[in-house]
């Protein structure tokens, strides 16, 4: 496996530290991180930061009864929430957001599938599965644009992407990804746009939630 | 600096600067301590652990012994210091993202039991309790207000056999402590710009032409500790 070039920026992974990334881009740096130990290292550095800001805060009183009722609470049974493991190219947090089953791929034509995971008014998620020398079709988008390569590699006007690189492009980058030869390229990307907009609800409507 | 050593029949307790502290960490106690601890020891493995820990755990940080204490001795009166150390802080930290009083406890006594009965996640090698309570703290927040669970990277598997790396240990705590009096420095417009970043009211494009935190050397020395960690992983398969 060649080295990953292409990491998450600092200003995702810092928001992603603080929660306050759109689920579709925090699927895809969470999934980055379990492949990427730079970056795995670098989200530490920001809870270490987030730590000293913690550790800053001036102390708020708390209720006299609420160490007693934890400690009480020690020894009550409780079952932990599952975690999603990996499985085959697909870290735990796709795996979850795949519910525990391989993807249900859908024609996008020229051999192209894809299989959407997420789409609302915070953006969409959604796998990519793209033969030998086959473009990314349908290629538009309006915000942000995070591509997560899993299995394979593609390349662009920016360079090459393979396995666990993360390509980050804004709404300038007019770009046409094209898999690489060899083993079929599988990417998830994430937009913070819906994937397409219902006529019978006004965009006014369509709330972005920034948590 | 360390001032003394008291032995008593269950514990050590270390006299520095900061205070008295048990000290009963990982395996080492395992020889100190026959009364606490059933079952035959491993001679070699034992002396490694005391001769590392004697070395250089003087320097550990009180919120870091008790942590480890909490972690490999289920350790209550540990578990309590680290309340009463974070649970005023972290409902201070909990209000200031706008949550109500009621609600804040909630989420104070939800990270707390996480802290209790995920102990084994910790790993001060990587990143001080704060950060680590920081971490299950902001999940909590975000599963709470989205009434969903957000998506986390895959765990990292730690060798519960490994010998804890003291220097790592301390060398992450110093940098932790240089960002802390970096932030401390700041002028009060800019410190607030790094709150609102990590209390997640910046958006990522905000904290990109907003903020610069130096991170670069924290981020190296964690770097080499989990290299230094999946090293080890390697080894054991």
């Amino acid at each position: 496996m060649t080295a990953i070039t292409h990491h998450t920026p600092d200003a995702l992974l810092a928001a992603y530290a603080a929660g306050n990334l759109a689920r579709p881009y925090a699927l895809l740096v969470a999934a980055h991180i379990s492949m990427c130990l730079e970056c795995r290292a670098a989200l530490d550095a920001h809870h270490v930061a987030g730590g000293v800001v913690l550790d800053a805060t001036d102390a708020a009183e708390i209720s006299t009864d609420l160490k007693a009722a934890t400690l009480a609470m020690l020894d009550t049974p409780y079952e932990a929430k599952p975690v999603q493991a990996r499985s085959g190219i697909y870290p735990g947090a796709i795996m979850a957001a795949l519910k525990g089953k391989p993807p249900r791929w859908k024609p996008l034509g020229m051999g192209v599938r894809q299989c959407i995971l997420s789409d609302s008014a915070e953006g969409s998620a959604r796998l990519l599965y793209i033969p030998a020398g086959r473009a990314v079709p349908d290629h538009s988008h309006n915000g942000l644009e995070l591509t997560l390569v899993l299995q394979g590699s593609f390349s662009d006007s920016t360079g090459r992407f393979g396995v666990g690189d993360l390509e980050v492009a804004d709404q300038s980058l007019e770009h046409t990804p094209t898999a690489d030869p060899g083993v079929p390229c599988i990417c998830i990307a994430a937009t913070d746009a819906p994937l397409r907009f219902n006529a019978r609800i006004p965009r006014i409507l369509q709330p972005f939630f920034r948590i | 600096m360390l001032f003394g050593v008291i032995t008593g029949r269950k514990e050590i307790w270390i006299i520095n600067d900061l205070g008295l502290f048990p000290r009963r960490i990982g395996g080492m106690m395992i020889a100190l301590t026959p009364s606490r601890f059933a079952g035959p020891i491993p001679p070699l493995r034992v002396q490694k652990d005391i001769l590392s820990v004697t070395q250089s755990s003087n320097s550990f940080s009180p919120q870091t012994v008790w942590m480890l204490d909490v972690r490999d001795n289920r350790d209550r009166d540990a578990f309590a210091a680290i309340f009463d150390h974070f649970a005023p802080r972290l409902k201070g930290f909990v209000m200031r993202s706008g949550t109500s009083a009621a609600q804040a406890e909630e989420i104070v006594q939800d990270v707390m039991l996480t802290v209790w009965r995920k102990s084994d996640q910790f790993d001060p090698a990587r990143a001080q309790v704060s950060a680590w309570i920081y971490q299950i703290t902001r999940n909590r927040q975000i599963d709470v207000l989205r009434k969903e669970n957000r998506p986390i990277p895959d765990e990292l598997t730690i060798d519960p056999e490994a010998a804890p790396d003291a220097s790592q240990v301390i060398a992450v705590e110093q940098e932790a402590g240089k960002l802390k009096q970096a932030i401390a420095r700041l002028k009060p417009d800019q410190r607030r710009i790094i709150e609102q970043a990590y209390l997640g009211e910046l958006t990522h494009q905000e904290i990109s032409t907003r903020t610069g935190l130096p991170l670069g050397t924290i981020k190296s020395r964690i770097r080499l500790g989990l290299e230094k960690l999946r090293h080890d992983l390697k080894d054991m398969h």
